[in-house]
């Protein structure tokens, strides 16, 4: 093997990318909900939710981008009774997330169960390695067309919250509710907007699971990215960009356990996997402070108080 | 004691949780119904299937244990203001040092190492849980999301810890400790096929009950849980509370653990993630966080798990078909939140 150790670094680049871009797209949606003041714990229920969608619109119809924007619209509908449910008084968004995420990936397993078995159409995957003759970069560098529709949102998100209109009513919302009502904001409208959409690219997130990587549609598909949207946002100070390099490294670090695992390096699978969740404990502990607001943080999110 | 008064503070509570069951129902029957089943069919199957020999009582029970003991994971922060959702954490953690507390003592008589198996997971888990709790409270870091992670640490822990240092190597396709011995297990109550684990769950709900409405220190923490600044001035130690609840709440998931080591498996293993955190959070929500609450609640959503077998066979719906009804259920008592207080008749009553 002339590989080697080259291999492992290789194998972590790709698995940054493959893993990551699931990442990438609930942390995205997080970042827009939490951003207009609500936390949605429940995104593990809408990308399970969009998972199923994805794969079932892709076999009955045989176009794999038509589940992606199925499972995206799947998502949709959780994000906006998620929010429909938190407009009313005393009832708690952190609860109702985890409600969503018992209730989504419910769903999504009663209706998913015809499609375990059958195989749906794939999306297509882009080489951006074929300059290489190593076929493990080749590998590393196939990647697929919704990382790169991930890199564009998130760089069009962070465009949109800074410098239109509506991006700047969603910031007022998350800062202040009342300071929103009193420019007459429609504060219940504008966070139902944004958890809808920020359900968008979680059922989005959970397509790419479905009918890129690891294609497939079983029970055991997700291993808790939807959870971890939270983590990973809070990990990113609430920037769309941000989320972007933060899945990477979070893809990267669920890669690096089978990739040393690959060189003969089995002690420690385990603690590797958990890397990620360290460091976002880590993280918080070291910024959060009883003094202050989590730093970045949009002051309406009950997290932070 | 003035029943009637307390009785009326019963009702509202309770009214709104029996029509928030009632709606469930509705919702959930029509969803079956849309499914191709007829849902009164569907309500018998489960009611058989839960309630309807001494045999389905029991499973039902059996299912019922760790949920008791789980939901007080997050019922007892619950009077802190926290919601922590580590129940999972504390199991896993629990079960795993209360295995390998067993391992260390080959030689000691059953009831010794049994105790010190309930002991030694009742610490684990509550320490596990206290991390959060004292995180919250000295660094301000959201308990709910530290809970979550340090779920995913447990986790990571105990499936590194059974798959090197302490792997029995005859576990191949399924890596775990050493068994703790058939001595060791603990039994089943005479007469039925039920082990000891469930008195442990009844006499842990009363114990808090007892601990949160009965004591000084139950009342400080409610108070604490209503206005941290108030109980500050009033000289209460809010950090202690903090820790000591978490600690005693961690202790029932620990202890919930090693119940499922003792009694079921024999072995610490990823069974012990079985997801009984999670479903003690629902337990809880919908109990309202009172102890004595979470007994009847949780039969009831073992009732409910334990009839997914059945529905399977008699009805052809997937076994998620469950988890569909639980979150239903947690969605509309979430809701039904909002409802209280608006009731004027029950308001009124209530003052009397």
């Amino acid at each position: 093997m002339e590989v080697g150790w080259w291999g492992v670094l290789i194998a972590v680049l790709g698995g940054a990318i493959r893993i990551g871009t699931p990442f990438l797209f609930v942390s995205l949606g997080e970042c827009l909900t939490e951003k207009s003041g609500r936390i949605n714990l429940g995104l593990e229920g809408t990308l399970v939710m969009g998972a199923m969608t994805g794969y079932a619109i892709a076999l009955h119809s045989g176009s794999p981008w038509l589940g992606v924007l199925c499972a995206g619209l799947a998502g949709m509908l959780l994000g906006a009774l998620h929010s429909w449910l938190c407009s009313f008084q005393r009832v708690n968004d952190i609860a109702v997330g985890i409600a969503m995420m018992l209730f989504g990936t419910g769903l999504a397993f009663f209706l998913g169960k015809p499609y375990i078995q059958p195989s749906a159409p794939r999306l297509p995957s882009i080489d951006l390695g074929g300059w290489s003759h190593v076929p493990q970069l080749q590998a590393a560098l196939q990647i697929n067309g919704l990382f790169l529709i991930g890199i564009i949102v998130a760089i069009a998100l962070r465009w949109i919250l800074k410098n239109t209109s509506w991006g700047l009513k969603v910031r007022v919302v998350g800062e202040s509710a009342d300071a929103a009502r009193a420019l007459g904001l429609p504060v219940d409208r504008i966070r139902l907007l944004s958890t809808a959409q920020g359900g968008f690219l979680a059922g989005i997130g959970g397509s790419y699971l479905s009918l890129y990587y690891p294609f497939n549609w079983s029970e055991g598909l997700s291993s808790g990215q939807g959870l971890m949207a939270v983590a990973l946002v809070i990990f990113a100070r609430w920037q769309p960009l941000a989320c972007l390099w933060v899945s990477l490294l979070w893809g990267g670090a669920a890669a690096l356990g089978p990739a040393l695992q690959s060189v003969g390096i089995t002690y420690g699978y385990y603690i590797f996997n958990a890397i990620p969740y360290i460091m976002t404990l880590a993280v918080m502990i070291i910024t959060c402070s009883p003094r202050r607001n989590l730093l970045g943080a949009p002051h309406e999110l009950t997290i932070t108080r | 004691m003035d029943v009637p008064k307390n009785l009326h503070k019963a009702l509202e509570p309770f009214l709104i949780i029996v029509g928030s069951l009632s709606v469930s129902m509705v919702l959930f029957g029509g969803f079956v119904a849309a499914a191709g089943a007829n849902p009164i069919e569907v309500y018998h199957t489960m009611y058989r299937a839960a309630f309807g020999s001494s045999f389905s009582w029991q499973n039902t029970l059996v299912r019922a244990t760790p949920l008791m003991l789980t939901a007080l994971c997050t019922a007892l922060p619950g009077y802190l203001g926290l919601i922590i959702i580590g129940g999972e954490g504390a199991v896993v953690i629990g079960g795993l040092a209360a295995a390998l507390a067993a391992l260390t003592m080959p030689t000691a008589p059953p009831m010794v190492v049994l105790t010190t198996m309930a002991f030694v997971g009742m610490v684990a888990g509550g320490i596990w849980l206290a991390i959060g709790g004292a995180l919250r409270h000295y660094r301000a870091v959201n308990e709910t999301i530290s809970s979550l992670l340090l779920n995913y640490i447990a986790i990571a822990v105990l499936n590194h810890l059974v798959t090197s240092t302490f792997r029995d190597p005859e576990s191949l396709n399924h890596p775990s400790t050493y068994h703790i011995g058939e001595a060791n297990m603990i039994g089943l109550i005479p007469g039925t096929d039920l082990h000891w684990g469930l008195v442990f769950g009844i006499v842990a709900c009363v114990l808090a009950w007892f601990l949160m409405h009965r004591t000084v220190f139950g009342f400080g923490s409610q108070i604490a849980g209503g206005n941290v600044r108030a109980a500050q001035i009033a000289g209460l130690p809010v950090g202690r509370l903090i820790l000591i609840v978490c600690f005693v709440a961690g202790a029932a998931g620990g202890l919930a653990g090693m119940v499922e080591v003792a009694a079921i498996h024999g072995r610490a293993n990823d069974t012990l993630n079985a997801n009984y955190g999670y479903a003690g959070i629902l337990v809880a929500f919908v109990a309202r966080n009172n102890p004595l609450a979470i007994l009847p609640v949780a039969v009831l959503l073992g009732g409910i798990r334990a009839s997914s077998g059945l529905l399977q066979r008699a009805h052809e719906l997937p076994d998620a078909t469950v988890l569909v009804m639980q979150g239903i259920i947690f969605l509309v008592i979430l809701f039904s939140e909002t409802l209280y207080g608006r009731f004027s008749q029950l308001q009124k009553q209530g003052v009397a």
